[in-house]
């Protein structure tokens, strides 16, 4: 079966910045990917290239089987939610809504409604005077209620509060699992929707670090809480993410461990506690960073 | 769903919770997986592979086009299971604990004969 994203050797320059630095993944069809990385680590800028906003300085990119760039076919089965959408002056929510079903298929109108009425979003007001979050949640909504087989979220909650994150990611699970889609979901608030996701894509400089499994990727790492002495002699000679310390008390992030080597740890008097994706991607991220620099 | 096990494994041991406590009674009907997602608030591709755990040790048993369903015998697996790791899992680390604390088992012996006499 064809992917539903295929980039090859992928590369965008501006100047002299490589904001993405060539780059060759896959996206399978109907999952959740989450695209996380650092401020200007060139998300944004790899989704305007999947979108065809922006052109490609070299590589390829395939949507559904063909190049996206001025592909109607292609962009009318994909919705792009971005940050900082513009609208027509003037605009109202219920004019967004009201042209939204022209370029999307699938659009649902009722969804879009009960949506509505979620987030509490006045459609009369005049767009320029809705608040930050108002804003967001229209973005949200017509990123929802297109169900575009391939949807891009990128930071979709600016402004949005803590309910209104939630009523979001609720959504997006109940209608996913009853109109399967590809979603792409950029964020750096990556512990409120590490459980959502079934693939990471982690990019960092503009060089994709990490293109994993969620599942695989949480089992990557452990903490391992105890006496100095005691945790010293369990890690032995594992590989150490992270160490922490504070008086005869030590904290040590090892790769992901065994059931025996759990019982193990346990048997020692040591606690293991989760590593959060979050915690993981920013140790790996610092890691890398090292290695690069000890290699230039 | 925040301890350091994989979150598929969580959710099978949730579900062997509620097959325990009859919450999930046998030959009875077990939740979609979209609603164990959404329950959970996890991916239902997590959810799947939590429930084939389940599926594949002949706890739950699949009805085509229907759902899934709760095995006769069920719980009576479960409760075995739990029995043979009981030791390891609450036996030894209170052992453990205890001597740690310097009682010894003749005085821990009295306390888990004075807590049940009291329950």
């Amino acid at each position: 079966m064809t992917p539903t994203i295929e980039v090859t050797n992928l590369s965008k320059h501006f100047g002299k910045v490589n904001a993405v630095n060539d780059v060759s993944f896959t996206v399978e069809e109907n999952k959740i990917y989450g695209l996380l990385g650092r401020n200007g680590a060139g998300k944004t800028t790899l989704m305007q290239l999947l979108t065809g906003q922006e052109f490609a300085s070299s590589g390829t990119i395939s949507l559904f089987g063909q190049p996206p760039v001025e592909n109607a076919k292609v962009l009318q089965n994909t919705c792009f939610i971005k940050e900082s959408q513009r609208y027509p002056e003037d605009f109202r929510p219920k004019d967004v809504f009201k042209t939204a079903p022209w370029f999307f298929a699938n659009w649902d109108q009722e969804f879009a409604d009960r949506l509505i009425a979620d987030f509490r979003l006045p459609l009369d007001r005049r767009i320029k005077k809705l608040s930050r979050g108002q804003l967001s949640s229209i973005g949200v909504i017509v990123g929802l209620a297109s169900r575009a087989p391939l949807t891009f979220f990128d930071e979709p909650y600016l402004g949005l509060d803590a309910v209104a994150r939630q009523i979001f990611y609720d959504r997006l699970l109940e209608d996913y699992a009853t109109h399967p889609r590809t979603v792409i979901l950029s964020t750096h608030l990556i512990d409120e929707v590490s459980n959502l996701l079934e693939h990471v894509l982690v990019i960092d400089d503009g060089k994709l670090l990490i293109n994993e499994d969620a599942e695989t990727l949480r089992n990557r790492a452990t903490n391992v809480v105890g006496m100095k002495t005691a945790v010293e002699a369990f890690i032995g000679n594992r590989e150490v993410l992270h160490r922490d310390g504070i008086g005869g008390l030590s904290s040590v992030t090892v790769a992901g461990l065994s059931e025996s080597e759990r019982r193990d740890a346990h048997a020692a008097g040591l606690e293991l506690s989760p590593v959060s994706l979050q915690q993981l991607i920013i140790e790996l991220t610092r890691t890398e960073t090292k290695e690069f620099e000890a290699s230039a | 769903m925040d301890d350091s096990r994989p979150i598929f494994a969580q959710v099978a041991e949730n579900i062997e919770n509620d097959i325990i406590s009859g919450a999930l009674p046998e030959e009875g009907q077990a939740p979609s997986i979209n609603e164990f997602a959404a329950f959970y608030r996890i991916n239902p591709a997590t959810a799947l592979k939590g429930v084939n755990v389940l599926v594949d040790a002949g706890i739950l048993y699949k009805k085509r086009g229907i759902g899934m369903f709760v095995a006769a015998g069920a719980q009576e697996q479960l409760k075995g299971a739990r029995r043979d790791s009981f030791s390891s899992e609450y036996v030894r680390p209170l052992l453990a604990e205890a001597e740690k604390l310097g009682i010894d088992s003749a005085q821990l012996t009295q306390m888990i004969a004075k807590e049940a006499n009291n329950s």
